[in-house]
C-alpha cells in the first residue's frame, strides 16, 4: 500500500532534521519550516523516510497510508 | 412542541426565500416558545432525521460547506454518548447571521440541536457562543428554560477571536483548554467532548435543520439549485443603502442581493463574498453558491472611495495576529503575508511574486485551514487590485483613505 509522509505541524518546530535526511522529498519555506510532497512516497525512498520520522526531536513526521476526507 | 416523527406539521411552510428570518418580530425581540409554535408548528423528533438530512442536501453554513446528513451519520455510526454543540462562536468580524438567528429566532436554533439530538441518541446539547454575545446569551438562557425535551442543555461561553469557531479549537475551549485547534483526526465525529462522539453544527445549519425536519426535503430542495439547494443567510456590509442580514437563495445573482439592500450608495470597486477567507469580485452577476467561496456568507460592497490595499492589508494583519501561534508556517507566513502587502499599501516596494509564493506556501500546512483562508485572502487581493497595486508602487503613496469598510477592531457587541 502507498504511503505518505505528513508533518504534525504543531508539534513541528522547524529543527531541520528532516529535510537534512530526505532531501529529495522535503524541502525547507522560507521561514526554515519542512514542507513535505504530498504525494505517495516513492518505496525506493522508503528507507530514509522513516529514518527521518525516526529522527525527529519533536516526533512530529509520520509515514502513514493515505487518508480519505472526512467531516470537518 | 414536540411530537413523534409521523405527526406532520400542522403549520404552512414558508415561502420563497423568506425560511428563517421571515418570521422574525418586527420589534426584533427574541419569538417566545408559544410563538414560534404557532409560527413553525410541531417540531418532528425521530431518528429519520438522518436520512431526510441527507436527501435534503443541506450542508453546514459556518463556511465549511460539509454535507449535514453525512455528519449527523459519522456522529451515529459511533454509537457511545453522543454530544451535540451549537457553534454559535461566529469569529468573522463582519459576520452577523448567527447572532441575528441566536437573537431572533432563539427556538429555530435549538430545535435544530434538539432534534439531532434526538436523531443521535444525545442526552447533553452544549450552546457555545462568543463572550461579547451577551444579549444572545440572554435571550438563550431564558428559550432553553421554555424548553421540554428531556435533554440536558448548557449554556458555554467561548472566547472571542477569529479561529474560536474551527470546531476543534471550539472543543477546546469548551473542555477548559485555550481555544485552540488541534490535529485532525481525530475529528470531533471520533473523538470530541469527554471523548465521545460529538456533532458540531453552527446556528444557521441547526436553524435550517429544524426546518429540514418539519418541512422535508422535497420543501428545502425547493430553493437553490440542484447542486447547492436551499437558502442562505448573508450579511451584507459596505456600501449598500440597507446592510444587514439577508436570506437568499443559493445560485441567486450579487446583482440581486444588492437590490435587495436598496442598491449601492456610492460607485463599488470590487465586492468580498466569503469573509476574510473569501475573494474579491467585480463581476455583480456572480452567482452566490458555496462552490463560488461564499462560505460563511459574508459579502462586503466595497466602494471606490476607500483604499483596497489599505484596507486588506489591515485585515491580513488581523488574520496573522488571530493565528493560534501553533504551526510554523501559520505563525510566520501569515505575518510575512501582512507585511508584504502593508509595503505595497505604502508604496514602499514590489515583492508581488514573493508574496505570491508565500501564499502558496503556507497552504494545508496548518492544523486547521486558518492559513488557507489568509492566503487565499491575500492572493484575491494582489489579483483583483492588480491595477490599483501598480498604482501604489508607481506613486509610492495612495491619496485614499482606509475607511474601515473591513471590519478588524474587537467584536461588536
Amino acid at each position: 500500500m502507498s504511503k505518505t509522509l505528513r508533518i504534525d505541524p504543531i508539534a513541528c518546530d522547524g529543527q531541520g532534521i528532516c529535510v537534512e535526511l530526505l532531501p529529495e522529498w522535503i524541502r525547507l519555506d522560507d521561514w526554515g519550516f519542512p514542507v513535505v510532497d504530498p504525494n505517495p512516497l516513492p518505496e525506493t525512498l522508503e528507507t530514509h523516510a522513516r529514518r527521518a520520522v525516526r529522527e525527529c526531536p519533536k516526533l512530529a513526521l509520520r509515514l502513514e497510508a493515505a487518508r480519505e476526507r472526512s467531516p470537518s | 412542541m414536540t411530537s413523534t416523527a409521523s405527526q406532520r406539521a400542522r403549520v404552512a411552510a414558508p415561502h420563497g426565500t423568506g425560511r428563517l428570518l421571515a418570521r422574525v418580530r418586527g420589534d426584533g425581540r427574541a419569538v417566545s416558545l408559544e410563538e414560534h409554535a404557532a409560527r413553525y408548528g410541531l417540531l418532528p423528533l425521530g431518528d429519520d432525521l438522518i436520512r431526510t438530512a441527507a436527501e435534503s442536501g443541506l450542508s453546514g453554513r459556518g463556511g465549511g460547506g460539509f454535507p449535514t446528513g453525512q455528519k449527523l451519520r459519522a456522529v451515529a455510526d459511533r454509537g457511545g454518548r453522543p454530544v451535540v454543540v451549537v457553534n454559535g462562536a461566529e469569529g468573522e468580524p463582519a459576520s452577523a447571521k448567527d447572532r441575528a438567528l441566536m437573537r431572533c429566532v432563539p427556538h429555530l436554533v435549538l430545535d435544530g440541536a434538539a432534534a439531532a439530538a434526538a436523531a443521535l441518541g444525545a442526552h447533553e446539547i452544549i450552546i457555545a457562543t462568543a463572550r461579547s454575545a451577551r444579549t444572545e446569551r440572554e435571550v438563550l438562557t431564558t428559550a432553553v428554560r421554555e424548553r421540554r425535551e428531556r435533554v440536558r442543555w448548557r449554556l458555554a461561553t467561548v472566547p472571542d477571536g477569529f479561529v474560536v469557531g474551527e470546531e476543534t479549537a471550539l472543543l477546546a475551549a469548551l473542555s477548559g483548554r485555550a481555544a485552540r485547534p488541534t490535529n485532525k483526526p481525530p475529528y470531533p465525529f471520533e473523538r470530541g467532548l469527554g471523548g465521545d462522539p460529538t456533532l458540531v453544527q453552527n446556528s444557521e445549519t441547526l436553524a435550517q435543520l429544524a426546518l429540514v425536519a418539519r418541512f422535508g426535503a422535497d420543501w428545502f430542495r425547493s430553493q437553490g439549485t440542484s447542486q447547492e439547494p436551499g437558502t442562505a443567510l448573508v450579511t451584507l456590509s459596505g456600501a449598500v443603502a440597507r446592510p444587514g442580514i439577508y436570506e437568499i437563495e443559493f445560485g441567486a445573482h450579487l446583482s440581486e442581493l444588492v437590490a435587495q439592500a436598496g442598491g449601492a450608495t456610492e460607485p463599488l470597486a470590487a465586492f468580498l463574498v466569503g469573509g476574510y477567507f473569501g475573494t474579491w469580485t467585480r463581476d455583480a452577476d456572480l452567482r452566490l453558491t458555496a462552490a463560488a467561496g461564499l462560505g460563511a456568507g459574508v459579502v462586503v460592497a466595497f466602494p471606490t472611495s476607500t483604499c483596497a490595499l489599505q484596507e486588506s492589508a489591515r485585515v491580513a494583519r488581523y488574520l496573522a495576529e488571530q493565528s493560534a501561534g501553533q504551526c510554523g508556517p501559520c505563525l510566520h507566513g501569515l505575518s510575512a503575508l501582512a507585511g508584504g502587502l502593508e509595503r505595497i499599501a505604502r508604496g514602499a516596494d514590489d515583492d508581488r511574486e514573493q508574496l505570491t509564493r508565500w501564499a502558496a506556501d503556507v497552504v494545508g500546512r496548518g492544523a486547521c485551514r486558518h492559513p488557507d483562508g489568509a492566503a487565499r485572502f491575500v492572493t484575491s487581493t494582489l489579483t483583483t487590485f492588480e491595477q490599483e497595486t501598480t498604482r501604489h508602487l508607481a506613486h509610492g503613496h495612495c491619496d485614499k483613505r482606509d475607511r474601515a469598510i473591513l471590519p478588524t477592531g474587537p467584536s461588536r457587541e
